[in-house]
C-alpha cells in the first residue's frame, strides 16, 4: 500500500520533483501555477475551515470524541457503496460514508438515552462496531477478483493527493451552506450550548437544533474522509477549536480563530507534505494542527500555562512581600510614631523574611533600613493596613 | 379563598429507571404567592420543577397554567436552573447571558436588539451586577453567577417564576439580596415557586409552602401547615423547628 501511494504522490507532484530546494516564494508561486497543488491546497484549506468551525461546537458541547465515532461510523458506509455500485467514484463512496456516519450518530443517541450506558460508552461501542464491520468488508472486497477494489484504503489515513476540482467544489458548497445556517441559527446554537434545559422553557425545539448541528458534523467529517482519513479525522474537529479556545472568552471569536486554525493547518500542512516529497497530507495537517494547541496551551496570555506559572511565581512573591509588610505593620502600630526604628533581629522570630524582600521594600519605600534597624515610611504603613481589605482591591 | 389558581398540577408520576420519583402529585398554587418547595434529598424537589416545565417527561399526569396547557403558557413562565448545571467555563460575558431570556420572547432566527439589550441591562441593575455585565463568566463568583440566573429570569418578565435552589452556595449579602428580589416580585404579583432547602428560614422568607417526598405531604401557607407534625411526615425523623411567630 504504502508504495503504490508513493508512486502515485510522486506522479501528483511531477511539477515538484525537479528541483527539491525550493524557497517560500517559488512554492507560494507554484500554488497559483500548478492546477494538483492549487487543488489541493484549496480543498484542505475549506475542509480545515468547516471543521474547525464545528469543531468549536462540538468541543463546547463535551462531544469532543463524537467526530472520532462519526468517522469511524463512515467506513462501512464506503465499502457497501462500492459493493453495491461496482465503481470508486468518490461523490457516490461519500453518500455511503454520509448514511453509515448518520446511522452510527444516531444510534448513539438511542443508546444514551434508551439505556443507562453513558455516552462515552455508547461512543465507544458504536466507534469499534462500525470500524470493525467496515474492516471486515474491506478485506473481503481486497480478495474480489476485481481489478477496480485497488484503493479503497486510502481512506483509511487519507489521500489528499487524489482531490480534483469538484471535490473541492462540494467542500466550498457544503462549507457555504454551512455558513449560512450558523449565522441562521446563531442565538439557538449559542443558547443550547450553554444551557440545554433552559433552552426547552424558552419553547425551542431543541432535538431540532442538536439534529442540524449534529448533521453538519457527520457532513463536515465525511468530506474530510478522503483528505484525512477515518483514523485521524477527528483531529481535524477538535485542534482548532482547542487552540481557538485558548484565546478568547467569546463564542463567535473562538468559531472564527478556530476556522483560520483549521484552513492554516490545512494551507501548511498541504504545502510541508508537498515539498518533502514522501510525506502523506492527511497526518502532516494533523500535527500543524497539533502544534496549534501546543502553542497555545503554552503561550496564551489568559489562559496558557507559561503565563499561569508566571503569575503564581509573582504572586507568590508578592505574598511574602506582604507577609513581611504585615508583620512589620503588626509591630508599629504598637508605637505612636509608626516610623520608629525597631531591630532587624525582631523579625528572626518570623520566618518570613530574606535579605531579598528587605531590599524590595526599601526599593517601594516601604521601609527604611539603618544599620541592624528598620522602620516603616508612612506610605509602608498605609499600603499595609489596606493589604488585607478584601473592598478596596478584590 | 376566591383566588386564581396559577398552577395546577393533576396526578403527575415521574420515574427514572422504574423506581418512582415523584407519585401521583396533585398541587394547586395560588397566584401570588412565594412558595418554598421543600422536602429531603431525593425528593423529586427538582424533579417537580422540571416535570412543570417540561423538562422533563412524566409518565403520567398534567400541568396547567392558568387554566391552559403549559405549552401555550411559556410566555407567563421563568425559570432560574441550579447553576451548577451549566458549564461556567462557556466562552461568553454576564450580559450576554442575561440577554437569553430574551430569546423565548424573540423566537426563532430574529436577532436582540437595543430593546433587549436595554432589558438586560435593566435585569443587571436590579440583581445589583451591571457593573459586571462584560465580566466573563468565568471569573464570577457563584453567588454572583446565581444573580446572573435570576436576571435572566426577570428579563423574561414572566407571571411565575420556578426557581431552583437560588440561595445554593450563596453568601449572605446574597442570599438577603435575592430573597429581596422575590419579596418584591410577589408584591407586583408574581408566583414564586422555590425550591428551598434552609428549613430555618421557611417562615421568614416564605408564606406558603409544599412539603414533598417522593408523595405531596402538605401544601398550604406556612403559618397553618409549617409544623413539627408535617416536618416529621416529610424527613422522617422526629423534627424540631421552633417557629416564630
Amino acid at each position: 500500500m504504502t508504495k503504490q501511494k508513493n508512486i502515485c504522490e510522486k506522479g501528483k507532484y511531477s511539477s515538484l520533483r525537479r528541483n527539491d530546494k525550493m524557497d517560500l516564494k517559488e512554492y507560494i508561486e507554484l500554488v497559483f501555477s500548478d492546477y494538483t497543488l492549487r487543488t489541493i491546497t484549496l480543498g484542505t484549506a475549506i475542509l480545515g475551515a468547516v471543521t474547525g468551525m464545528l469543531g468549536s461546537f462540538a468541543v463546547l458541547r463535551k462531544q469532543s470524541l463524537l467526530g472520532d465515532a462519526i468517522s469511524h461510523a463512515a467506513l462501512p458506509g464506503i465499502a457497501i457503496a462500492f459493493l453495491i455500485t461496482g465503481a470508486k467514484d468518490s461523490n457516490t463512496l461519500l453518500l455511503g460514508a454520509l448514511i453509515s456516519g448518520l446511522i452510527g450518530t444516531f444510534w448513539i443517541r438511542g443508546i444514551i438515552s434508551k439505556t443507562h450506558l453513558k455516552s462515552d460508552t455508547a461512543l465507544g461501542l458504536i466507534l469499534s462496531l462500525f470500524f470493525g464491520f467496515g474492516m471486515l468488508l474491506l478485506t473481503y472486497i481486497q480478495k474480489q477478483p476485481n481489478a477496480n477494489q485497488a484503493g479503497l484504503d486510502k481512506y483509511l489515513f487519507g489521500q489528499a493527493a487524489t482531490l480534483v476540482e469538484s471535490d473541492v467544489w462540494l467542500m466550498a458548497i457544503v462549507t457555504g451552506i454551512c455558513l449560512f445556517v450558523l449565522l441562521l441559527f446563531w442565538k439557538e446554537f449559542k443558547l443550547l450550548l450553554f444551557d440545554e434545559d433552559y433552552t426547552k422553557t424558552l419553547g425551542f425545539n431543541t432535538k431540532f437544533i442538536d439534529i442540524l448541528i449534529t448533521s453538519f458534523i457527520v457532513l463536515a467529517i465525511v468530506l474530510g474522509l478522503q483528505t484525512v482519513g477515518v483514523v485521524l479525522m477527528s483531529a481535524m474537529l477538535l485542534a482548532p477549536a482547542a487552540a481557538a479556545r485558548q484565546w478568547t472568552n467569546s463564542l463567535s471569536v473562538m468559531v472564527a480563530l478556530a476556522a483560520i486554525f483549521g484552513a492554516f493547518s490545512g494551507v501548511v500542512g498541504t504545502a510541508i507534505s508537498a515539498s518533502q516529497n514522501n510525506l502523506s497530507t492527511g497526518p502532516v495537517i494533523v500535527l500543524v494542527a497539533s502544534v496549534f494547541v501546543i502553542f497555545s496551551f503554552i503561550f496564551s496570555p489568559s489562559r496558557g500555562l507559561l503565563f499561569k506559572q508566571i503569575r503564581f511565581i509573582k504572586n507568590r512573591r508578592d505574598l511574602q512581600l506582604h507577609k513581611t509588610l504585615a508583620f512589620m505593620h503588626q509591630i508599629a502600630e504598637n508605637h505612636e510614631d509608626i516610623s520608629h526604628p525597631h531591630a532587624i533581629r525582631i523579625l528572626n522570630n518570623f520566618h518570613g523574611y530574606t535579605k531579598g524582600t528587605l531590599q524590595k521594600l526599601v526599593d517601594k519605600n516601604y521601609v527604611i533600613l539603618q544599620g541592624n534597624m528598620w522602620s516603616l515610611t508612612q506610605e509602608g504603613f498605609k499600603t499595609a493596613s489596606n493589604l488585607y481589605n478584601q473592598t478596596d482591591n478584590e | 379563598m376566591g383566588k386564581k389558581i396559577a398552577v395546577k398540577v393533576d396526578d403527575l408520576t415521574v420515574a427514572y429507571n422504574y423506581k418512582p420519583v415523584l407519585w401521583d402529585i396533585d398541587l394547586e398554587i395560588p397566584e401570588g404567592v412565594l412558595m418554598a418547595i421543600v422536602g429531603p434529598n431525593g425528593a423529586g424537589k427538582s424533579t417537580l420543577i422540571k416535570s412543570i416545565l417540561g423538562i422533563l417527561k412524566p409518565i403520567a399526569g398534567s400541568v396547567s397554567i392558568y387554566g391552559k396547557p403549559y405549552e401555550k403558557q411559556r410566555k407567563l413562565v421563568a425559570y432560574v436552573p441550579q447553576k451548577g448545571s451549566v458549564d461556567w467555563d462557556f466562552p461568553t460575558t454576564a450580559l450576554d447571558v442575561v440577554m437569553m431570556g430574551t430569546y423565548g420572547s424573540l423566537g426563532w432566527i430574529k436577532r436582540p436588539r437595543q430593546k433587549e439589550k436595554k432589558a438586560a441591562l435593566e435585569a443587571l441593575e436590579k440583581v445589583g451586577m451591571l457593573s459586571f455585565k462584560n465580566r466573563q463568566i468565568n471569573q464570577l463568583s457563584g453567588g454572583q453567577q446565581q444573580r446572573i440566573f435570576l436576571a435572566r429570569a426577570l428579563v423574561q418578565n414572566a407571571s411565575i417564576y420556578f426557581m431552583d435552589e437560588p440561595f445554593q452556595g450563596v453568601d449572605a449579602t446574597t442570599e438577603i439580596a435575592i430573597i429581596n428580589i422575590l419579596k418584591e416580585l410577589r408584591k407586583a404579583g408574581k408566583t414564586l415557586i422555590v425550591v428551598h432547602h434552609d428549613l430555618q428560614t421557611v417562615p421568614e422568607y416564605f408564606d406558603w409552602v409544599t412539603f414533598l417526598n417522593v408523595k405531596k405531604i402538605a401544601t398550604g401557607p406556612v403559618k397553618d401547615i409549617f409544623n413539627d407534625d408535617n416536618l416529621t411526615k416529610t424527613y422522617g425523623i422526629n423534627y424540631k423547628v421552633s417557629v416564630q411567630e
